[in-house]
């Protein structure tokens, strides 16, 4: 069943209130919450208007006070236009600030560069203290809220826009716990939200029909990261591929590298957004399709790794564009 | 309003004197530090944590105490000065600012007791006070908080976000003061961006305004203890204060913006305070 995250997120929190009176809800006009809702959630919930470096200040203020305040915004606009108020104001002091940000990745759509953020993962994972979690699915984002509740210091969600489809069936998703969706010995698949991680466990049926079995993880949580579990699946494989609706850098396939070239050094291919903006118009199935975020460019990668692997004359040249490394035409 | 006593009027106007005198000390350490900006608001930590401020140096952390924030973070030896003077910790630690092994670090941090929250970067303590005010709300407690301003902080967009905020959430218990010293890093204020008619300004924002001599800590007490001064508003107390105020050889001039006081000035610097507190 497909759900969009940002309202399993919104229906969860309205869930939560009640119980908890020292939740609140601080809105930055992003219509997420619509008279009803807001009306359920009475005075938890408020809409101070478009203004994120204050949204930010606000929520850092209030939970000083004892307050445990989630907002919204957008990823584009927390994450690079109040970022100062995020790093100074609540990472800094370590207050509970839970930021809900809607739109993350690719989920704008054609609504374009302003407001897609595809380097929010690295800038919020850079902040000590903080965080980061991408769940991939309705069920997932439920699961974070909850937690979120007795979680100490600050959280980033990234959520999405449209709906998304739910993963099949999955252990619990725990924050900052990583997700083995399926084990393999030859291939590590590591990916984090609802496409990502579907493209990758389609890209495990297909190698497993070549004779390649991939373990696949979900690395939701960026930070603090489940470097154990991601380093005892890279262990037994020769290969791991990253796959994110992220920028390249300092995202997921960043985590993931730096995890290993410390605790076990494993060749990393890291597939994500090209070093560009968007320039295309669609939805987000559009955009990830057409940037290639997909099962088939996944499968493509590992092959062609591994042949080349295998020895110069038994394997094509690797496809240095797919492997996402820049080729000067 | 409070009625002032002359035992008050007398506290205050040592008060004063005393985190001028500290600061002056600091500002001849190794590091130096942001003299001028210290000084024109010195009368007004005097007012706010001699008079005005619920707080409690044995409570720093009582829910229901009054929130100070100094968002013009950079003015932290004058308020290390005041909250030790008022009892946060001893003054002898003073000498230690800006040195290694320290907590008083050139701009307030959480570690020093009595700082609510850190502060440096400009345009960030008026949304954190929004904050404070808010949340003093729903735990339906009459604290108020208190945010300082530096007028050339007000350049910053992200004061004015704050400001529209606390208008239409009628954050009546919020009180900001601007330090209205006409001065910044490079020069006056007002030549590098005009902000005249300030009160004007504020008012078309929904603030209640009072504009007042920022050297009288007594009048500033009073206006202080009286707010809010309409019910409903935010109130704003434009401070018209002078940078460096009590130096002759810095008053008025943006050279006091950061310094370090040699040996030599620093001796000239004491018996200039000596000499302004006597005539005072």
């Amino acid at each position: 069943m497909s759900r969009a995250t940002r309202e399993a997120y919104r229906d969860t929190l309205l869930s939560l209130l009640e119980r908890h009176p020292e939740l609140m809800c601080l809105d930055s006009d992003t219509g997420l919450f619509n008279a009803e809702h807001a009306a359920a959630a009475g005075d938890q919930y408020l809409n101070i208007g478009i203004a994120e470096h204050n949204l930010m200040g606000m929520a850092a203020g209030m939970a000083a006070c004892g307050r445990i305040p989630f907002v919204n915004t957008m990823a584009a606009f927390a994450t690079s236009r109040a970022l100062e108020a995020i790093k100074i104001d609540i990472a800094y002091n370590r207050l509970p600030v839970r930021i809900m940000a809607t739109h993350g990745g690719l989920a704008a759509g054609h609504l374009g560069p302003t407001h897609q953020a595809l380097e929010d993962l690295a800038v919020m994972r850079a902040l000590p203290g903080m965080t980061v979690v991408v769940p991939a699915d309705a069920a997932a984002t439920e699961a974070f809220v909850e937690q979120s509740v007795h979680l100490a210091g600050p959280l980033y969600v990234r959520l999405g826009r449209k709906p998304t489809p739910a993963l099949p069936a999955a252990p619990a998703p725990v924050i900052g716990q990583a997700q083995t969706l399926r084990q393999g010995g030859d291939v590590v698949l590591a990916s984090c939200g609802p496409y990502p991680v579907l493209a990758c466990l389609a890209a495990a049926d297909v190698l497993a029909a070549q004779g390649i079995e991939a373990t696949v993880l979900n690395l939701h949580t960026l930070r603090p990261f489940d470097t154990e579990t991601l380093v005892a699946a890279a262990r037994p494989a020769s290969l791991v591929v990253t796959l994110e609706e992220h920028w390249r850098s300092g995202g997921l396939g960043g985590a993931v590298a730096e995890a290993l070239a410390e605790a076990a050094p494993t060749r990393v291919l890291r597939l994500g957004m090209p070093d560009q903006f968007v320039n295309e118009v669609g939805n987000q199935e559009h955009l990830v399709t057409h940037y290639d975020l997909t099962a088939e460019r996944v499968v493509k990668t590992v092959r062609t790794a591994l042949d080349t692997a295998a020895g110069p004359g038994r394997g094509e040249r690797e496809d240095r564009s797919a492997a996402g490394v820049p080729v000067l035409t | 309003m409070t009625v002032t006593t002359a035992l008050e009027r007398d506290t205050l106007a040592t008060a004063a004197a005393r985190i001028r005198s500290h600061v002056v000390d600091m500002c001849a350490g190794p590091e130096g530090g942001h003299l001028g900006g210290a000084f024109s608001c010195a009368d007004v930590l005097a007012a706010l944590y001699f008079s005005v401020l619920n707080v409690d140096p044995q409570r720093p952390d009582d829910p229901d105490r009054d929130r100070f924030l100094l968002s013009k973070g950079h003015a932290a030896v004058g308020l290390y000065a005041t909250l030790a003077e008022r009892g946060f910790f001893p003054v002898e630690e003073l000498a230690g600012y800006g040195r290694p092994g320290s907590r008083l670090m050139g701009h307030p941090v959480r570690a020093v007791p009595g700082v609510e929250l850190p502060t440096g970067s400009l345009g960030h303590g008026l949304a954190l006070g929004c904050g404070f005010a808010l949340a003093a709300r729903y735990a339906g407690s009459a604290a108020r908080s208190f945010v300082l301003l530096g007028d050339g902080e007000l350049q910053e967009g992200s004061v004015w976000e704050a400001a529209i905020a606390a208008a239409s959430l009628r954050l009546d218990r919020l009180v900001a003061v601007v330090d209205r010293n006409g001065l910044q890093l490079t020069g006056a204020t007002d030549g590098i961006a005009p902000m005249e008619p300030l009160a004007d300004r504020w008012r078309s924002f929904g603030w209640a305004v009072r504009d007042v001599d920022g050297h009288d800590p007594n009048q500033l007490a009073e206006h202080l203890n009286a707010a809010p001064w309409e019910p409903g508003k935010p109130s704003v107390l434009i401070a018209r204060t002078v940078k460096g105020q009590g130096l002759p050889f810095l008053a008025g001039r943006s050279a006091s913006h950061y310094v370090t006081l040699s040996a030599r000035n620093h001796a000239r610097a004491v018996r200039a305070l000596r000499t302004t507190e006597v005539a005072g």
